[in-house]
């Protein structure tokens, strides 16, 4: 499999940041984790853009991922991090998979739309469900690894490691998918879906296989997101969490698997300091950055990366 | 007799009150080349959009090797070995000539692997013996595209078009293809130099044609048979020296002037 260069050094920085994270602040970690989080539902909005699709419902598997965990946790005791990540993965890619055989007979904007409508269907359970906290949702705790408990500092870092692996695990996965025919096929179907049917290929199945991809990182990225935040409520599937994740894949752009990822960490710094001096009005920051990307970068942040490159080879 | 592959047995179609295609029955031979002519809104491109799966007949039933197709999808259809050019070219606009036909071998590199996920580019694919890109590659040299292979399908010129569109059509090694106007939009000092091209190379394949042209000259110069098709129906499936005498084609489709000069240019050549 060929890796790009950009891959290369994303994954070598991931290790770095993971050798020296003993020595990182911890709000800073917690960044990085969230963003890690994030970009790997965005990671799976990516796919969905290179078939000329969006999804605004996304954050519905990302909750999906985070309530399994809750849930595995709260109800069955279980308290291993890997035991919690793969059955987040499995529960969100199976409700994917199931909701698949409906979406992927949309396109456009009533994709978008319904799959936002089963996020507000799952927002609207929780909402009323008391025993899973209503609008508070519940704490996650008492986690463990292998049998270990680890105290909250290395918890913290164990929890952050676990997110670079499977971050770099999926990185190379979804690089794979995009280095085959599976990749051009999907740039094929956006392009001319018509074509590609009468050349023998299933756009309806190929949607479906993308979504249940995108579904089962998006669990991924909830279960990371509840374990590191120790908390989780209905807000996790509300329209305004899939918008964000619109926005970070807007903010990174498609150009490359990494590219999720660094909007994710950027979104999260953006996040943070408009938190930090405007806690009433940091939307209103967040907004102005998305004009302004839109404006400048319609390609996302990636396409300035790929500027810069194409710039000094020449 | 050349075994009989295709057979669309009294197709039907009708959009409201307009009739598109009415009893239309054809046996097409394996290895022929059949020229569809008529006028604007005849029927032509009905019957193929049925025979291809992109739209049903409303009564009716086509058969290809003695297999029921009439409501497959086209991918089906495609899979079973019926491919199509397009009217307007078909191509995927964001992407280079090559990757074109890349996505074309591609999509056979997936059908092959059985389901799985994905394969490697570099995979060889078992049926044809080699890679996407060599098969690609070999495909654009073949075609005389060589030029163009990596420049933008969008930015190409129109008969540059109409030639990669059915070599995508070709890279699924059909047994029948249908060619929907293939010499429109393509210059007339061109127009044969392309369809020797492609008609050589659709020989060479064994692969049977039946084409959809406004162009007597074409019709005449590389169909063994034509189907005139007026207001639905087929009012004429004969030898083109003959077909383009026939009384009604003359009054409906061809004109008797028209018929005179290719009748006499092909009894000149």
């Amino acid at each position: 499999m060929k890796l790009d260069k950009s891959l290369v050094v994303m994954l070598g920085l991931l290790v770095a940041i993971f050798a020296a994270s003993p020595w990182i602040p911890q709000w800073i970690l917690f960044i990085i984790t969230l963003a890690g989080a994030n970009g790997l539902v965005v990671l799976g909005l990516m796919l969905f853009m290179r078939l000329g699709l969006v999804s605004f419902g996304q954050a519905l598997f990302f909750c999906a991922g985070a309530y399994t965990t809750g849930m595995l946790s709260l109800l069955l005791k279980v308290s291993d991090i890997i035991l919690l990540m793969v059955a987040s993965g499995i529960i969100a890619g199976l409700l994917a998979y199931l909701l698949g055989f409906l979406l992927a007979k949309y396109r456009a904007i009533f994709f978008g739309l319904l799959s936002l409508a089963f996020s507000m269907i799952l927002y609207g359970v929780l909402v009323k469900s008391e025993t899973l906290g209503s609008t508070d949702g519940f704490t996650v705790s008492g986690l463990t690894i292998l049998g270990l408990v680890p105290d909250p500092t290395q918890m913290k870092i164990v929890l952050f490691g676990i997110t670079i692996i499977v971050v770099m695990a999926s990185l190379l996965f979804v690089n794979m998918v995009l280095k085959s025919p599976r990749g051009l096929l999907l740039t094929a179907i956006r392009d001319n879906e018509i074509r590609a049917e009468y050349m023998g290929a299933s756009a309806k199945s190929t949607i479906h296989l993308i979504y249940v991809i995108a579904g089962v990182l998006s669990g991924f990225g909830g279960a990371i997101a509840a374990m590191v935040s120790g908390h989780i409520d209905p807000n996790m599937t509300f329209w305004t969490t899939s918008g964000e994740f619109v926005f970070i894949a807007i903010l990174g752009g498609i150009g490359s698997v990494s590219a999720p990822f660094i909007g994710a960490l950027i979104f999260g710094v953006i996040q943070t300091i408009a938190y930090g001096y405007s806690p009433n009005t940091w939307q209103m920051t967040i907004g102005i950055c998305l004009i302004a990307v839109i404006l400048v970068l319609p390609d996302g942040l990636w396409s300035l990366m790929a500027k810069m490159r194409k710039n000094s080879r020449v | 007799m050349s075994k009989i592959i295709l057979t669309a047995h009294n197709l039907n179609k009708s959009f409201g009150a307009v009739t598109a295609a009415s009893e239309i029955n054809v046996d097409v031979a394996e290895g022929s080349c059949i020229g569809l002519i008529g006028t604007n809104g005849a029927g032509k491109t009905t019957f193929v959009n049925m025979i291809t799966g992109y739209l049903k007949p409303d009564t009716g039933v086509i058969t290809f090797n003695g297999v029921d197709i009439t409501s497959l999808p086209p991918r089906k259809i495609t899979q079973l070995g019926i491919c199509r050019s397009f009217q307007i070219p078909q191509l995927y606009n964001t992407m280079t000539a090559l990757e074109n036909l890349e996505v074309s071998f591609g999509i056979i590199a997936l059908q092959e692997s059985k389901g799985a996920l994905t394969t490697s580019s570099k995979a060889i694919i078992p049926s044809y013996g080699k890679t996407i890109r060599e098969l690609a590659l070999e495909s654009i040299e073949k075609y005389g595209l060589l030029q163009y292979k990596d420049q933008a399908t969008k930015i190409l010129p129109g008969g540059v078009r109409k030639v990669l569109d059915i070599a995508m059509a070709m890279s699924t090694r059909p047994k029948i293809l249908f060619l929907d106007e293939p010499t429109s939009g393509v210059s007339a000092e061109e127009k044969f130099d392309m369809m020797d091209m492609i008609m050589q190379v659709i020989r060479d394949a064994g692969t049977t044609v039946l084409f959809v042209e406004h162009d007597m000259e074409v019709v005449m110069r590389y169909s063994q048979r034509v189907l005139a098709f007026y207001e639905g129906k087929i009012i004429a499936d004969d030898h083109p020296d003959i077909a383009l005498k026939d009384d009604r084609v003359l009054k409906y489709i061809v004109g008797h002037s028209q018929a005179q000069h290719v009748l006499a240019e092909k009894s000149d050549a």
